[in-house]
């Protein structure tokens, strides 16, 4: 993974850069020393690493602004960073970049159930906002599966996705308004409790911006009731092609499940010898999960399963209490993991009309013959978001390029059939150099002019989401 | 002009010579650009529909009323519940469905499933030196790239003609129902409203006007009757249910703001937080249809009341002026938020052509 040069000049000042930091926070916030830097080389994209100059653990907006500020006059590269968990190399540093980590501004500035919002700093981790409002009947509704680490600055910057999207929508459909701070350190308030801005929005640009316009630091998230209970049902069949027809007819019926996840053979055989939740041996598989009162489920179940016994399942299995329900999900929470028993695994994120789904599931198939890598498909079949596990062993040397270019050919098919290369993992560093697949050059300058207006010398998070040609004269700048 | 490709669009705008007045049918419209009409109603037709997978693309300047048929079709719909501001506004013409992302113009189911800007999957647009750019697409999750869709929703054609939208559809329901409630002030009306949509029951509308509070439920028919019992036992006052059309058209009341057309005075439209909206209303002493379960006023006010209604409303919302004479429409930004707009427009429309002044 090609990174630009580190700027020679910052690394030569890194002194008296360190000298300034420390001027601006307290002793603890500041880390300068190589094995303390070592936590922050990568995120969950381990496979690229890199120490950065510096990082700074901030408390305060305050103290936000002011290392911005100070980075901004001495030409310093900030990489933002919430709990590193992303996929896609989104909090990366470069050898000359100061890495700003939110982590310790986490506290509830308040909770308001009467106009359900939670105002929250922004390096609260995503499950403890639910845990902030559970008692009351409320929760956050994006749940992406690293919800217990993932900080909600970075489901920000990502524009964080989940098992459950389909009916509660991604980051930005819960985000009502942020604090934001420029890398000149200007302190800017967007949207807001109420939720709807008054002239731009800017706020909708923000999110999913990877970073790269500022640092969020507070956040207004929407709140919702939780419904009464929810209940998941098992349904097999001996195709992929039927598969997609029944996920397809329930959503043509009305009927929306909070969830319909889909798993591929070779990812169901992989799930059965890891965790045993006695999933049925067949070619693929849906978990389809209703929300409601015990009448509301029993009615939604019914109407579900009239519709797929239509396509002739190989089995239909309702949870008649919560244990079985814990079953049902048991195999699908675990199949990340059954996968990694195998062996290394690349995930991938891309997103696919659901109408494509035979198509590229034989296409994937294909193309796993010809790499000579092994792949399970897992994914969320209710919004087209899928993610191809592939496998390859990191030690073999070569593995990792075969795998990479696998997983490319994989997103290009996403992009030919009407989709695109993310769904809710980001560009980071990862698919930066796809971009052009997707997106024509004037379809990326309109992009980049945006960071051009909120960070005119291109300090924050520079090297990601475009590919590096295409932002060079604007980095150098 | 009224080009009838995208391309005649951009060569349109590349090649203007003074400021463009961006029109879809007019119908919304606010603010107080000028220049040469340059409307969007050739640009027609839907590109793709595909109901199984809830996602329909279409080109910009297709008539609402034909995107609401060809879904209607289906039995789907446009889940954000498009408000026809014509009676309100006093306008004729064909809203077009560009016209209602410009305006990211949201009606009152808004609290259940979000606004316009919620519901587009992605947009193709030309900005103003006529350079075409497309962003997003028709999947329902992606965060390839920036997402200029949202910045796009509600920049009324100030940084880009919208020339294509795809949309996140909705199934429209097998049931509806409305509980409409009476015998409650004002303030005891809309924590009523606060209440529902606080409850686990899944409320697509929360609105009080003409002393009646409205809580409507949507979905499978056991499902419509057990919420209707569950917030009737719940709420106060008293409680009748309003079933099918019944329902439908006591939304269609509040989404098109029907109680205030031909009202005398001025009309504002505030966004606020819920348990503000009673007060800001008894402060100002105006006649409101509230909507989002306060979060929305729709307010009368004589005309010369401006500052009033903005001192009212500071730091808990802001107020735009969508009927009255002169006074700035939308409310004025901070300066450090009003820098970045200004750096926005001057990157997307760098000679200030696109409804200039029209937001300030």
């Amino acid at each position: 993974m090609q990174m630009p040069e580190p700027d020679a000049g910052v690394l030569a000042r890194k002194a008296r850069i360190v000298g300034r930091l420390r001027a601006v926070l307290p002793a603890d916030a500041v880390i300068d020393a190589p094995e303390e830097l070592r936590v922050y080389e990568c995120d969950a994209l381990t496979a690229y690493r890199c120490p950065p100059l510096a990082a700074v653990l901030p408390r305060t907006t305050e103290e936000v602004s002011a290392v911005l500020r100070l980075c901004w006059e001495e030409g310093v590269p900030v990489v933002p960073r919430g709990s590193g968990t992303s996929l896609a190399g989104g909090a990366m540093p470069t050898a000359d970049s100061v890495i700003l980590g939110v982590a310790r501004m986490n506290r509830v500035l308040a909770a308001d159930y009467d106009n359900r919002f939670v105002h929250v700093e922004a390096g609260r981790t995503n499950l403890s906002v639910t845990g902030a409002v559970e008692a009351e009947g409320f929760f956050y509704a994006p749940d992406p599966s690293s919800q217990l680490a993932c900080a909600i600055a970075g489901n920000i910057a990502m524009n964080s996705g989940g098992a459950h999207c389909l009916k509660y929508g991604v980051t930005t459909n819960n985000l009502l308004g942020v604090r934001l701070v420029t890398m000149d350190g200007t302190v800017v308030t967007l949207g807001g409790p109420w939720g709807e801005p008054a002239g731009l929005d800017l706020l909708g640009v923000v999110c999913g911006s990877e970073g790269q316009l500022g640092v969020v630091t507070e956040a207004w998230l929407r709140i919702l009731p939780k419904p009464e209970g929810a209940r998941p049902v098992l349904v097999g069949f001996d195709s992929n092609e039927v598969a997609g027809a029944c996920v397809s007819d329930i959503i043509k019926a009305g009927i929306l499940p909070v969830a319909i996840e889909f798993m591929d053979r070779p990812c169901i055989r992989a799930t059965e010898a890891f965790a045993k939740a006695g999933y049925p041996d067949c070619e693929a598989l849906l978990i389809i999960e209703v929300e409601g009162s015990e009448a509301e489920i029993s009615e939604q179940l019914a109407r579900i399963r009239q519709i797929a016994l239509a396509h002739d399942p190989v089995e239909f299995r309702e949870a008649e209490d919560e244990d079985q329900a814990k079953r049902i999900w048991l195999g699908r929470k675990s199949a990340f993991g059954a996968m990694g028993q195998i062996n290394d695994y690349m995930c991938l994120d891309g997103t696919i009309p659901v109408s494509s789904l035979p198509h590229v599931l034989k296409r994937i198939g294909e193309l796993s013959r010809e790499f000579g890598l092994d792949v399970g498909n897992v994914f969320h079949a209710g919004d087209g978001n899928m993610h191809p596990l592939i496998l390859f062993n990191a030690n073999t040397p070569g593995d990792l390029e075969k795998c990479e270019a696998f997983g490319a050919e994989i997103l290009k098919l996403c992009v030919e059939v009407g989709g695109c290369l993310t769904g809710e993992h980001g560009v980071g560093i990862e698919k930066r150099d796809l971009m052009a697949v997707q997106f024509s050059a004037a379809d990326m300058e309109a992009q980049m002019r945006v960071k051009d207006v909120f960070d005119p010398k291109w300090l924050l998070n520079p090297a990601k989401v475009f590919p590096l040609g295409a932002s060079a004269g604007r980095r150098a700048g | 002009m009224r080009p009838v490709t995208e391309a005649e669009l951009a060569e349109a705008v590349a090649g203007a010579s003074g400021p463009l007045l961006v029109r879809g049918g007019g119908t919304r419209t606010l603010g107080h650009a000028v220049g040469e009409v340059l409307e969007t109603g050739g640009l027609s037709g839907v590109e793709l529909y595909e109901p199984g997978a809830l996602t329909l693309v279409v080109r910009a300047g297709t008539p609402v009323a034909e995107v609401e048929a060809v879904l209607a079709g289906e039995r789907q719909r446009l889940a954000f519940e498009v408000p026809d501001l014509r009676g309100l506004l006093g306008r004729e013409g064909v809203s077009t469905i560009g016209g209602v992302v410009a305006a990211n113009a949201s009606g009152p189911r808004r609290v259940q499933v979000g606004a316009a800007r919620d519901a587009c999957l992605g947009a193709r647009f030309v900005d103003g030196a006529g350079m075409v750019v497309k962003n997003g697409g028709r999947v329902m999750k992606n965060v390839t790239g920036y997402d200029l869709v949202k910045l796009m929703a509600g920049s009324r054609g100030t940084l880009g003609v919208l020339t294509e939208v795809s949309f996140k559809v909705q199934a429209i329901p097998e049931a509806e129902a409305t509980l409409v409630i009476e015998g409650l002030g004002d303030a005891a009306g809309l924590a009523a409203l606060r209440a529902a949509l606080g409850s686990p029951f899944d409320v697509s509308g929360a609105a009080r006007h003409s002393g009646r509070s409205l809580v409507r439920v949507e979905g499978m028919a056991g499902s419509v009757a057990y919420r209707v019992t569950q917030l009737r036992a719940r709420l106060g006052g008293d409680v009748t249910v309003a079933e099918g059309a019944e329902s439908a058209a006591l939304w269609r009341e509040v989404r098109d703001v029907v109680p205030m057309r031909d009202k005398p005075g001025e009309i504002w439209r505030i966004v606020t937080l819920p348990t503000a909206a009673a007060e800001i209303v008894a402060q100002l002493e105006g006649e409101a249809l509230w909507d989002w379960g306060g979060g929305l006023i729709w307010l009368v006010l004589p005309h010369g009341k401006g500052a009033d209604l903005a001192a009212a409303v500071a730091g808990r919302g802001h107020a735009t002026l969508v009927k009255g004479q002169g006074g700035p429409v939308f409310p004025p930004e901070a300066p450090e938020v009003a820098a970045l707009v200004a750096g926005l427009k001057a990157k997307f429309d760098p000679r200030g052509i696109l409804n200039r002044g029209m937001m300030g």
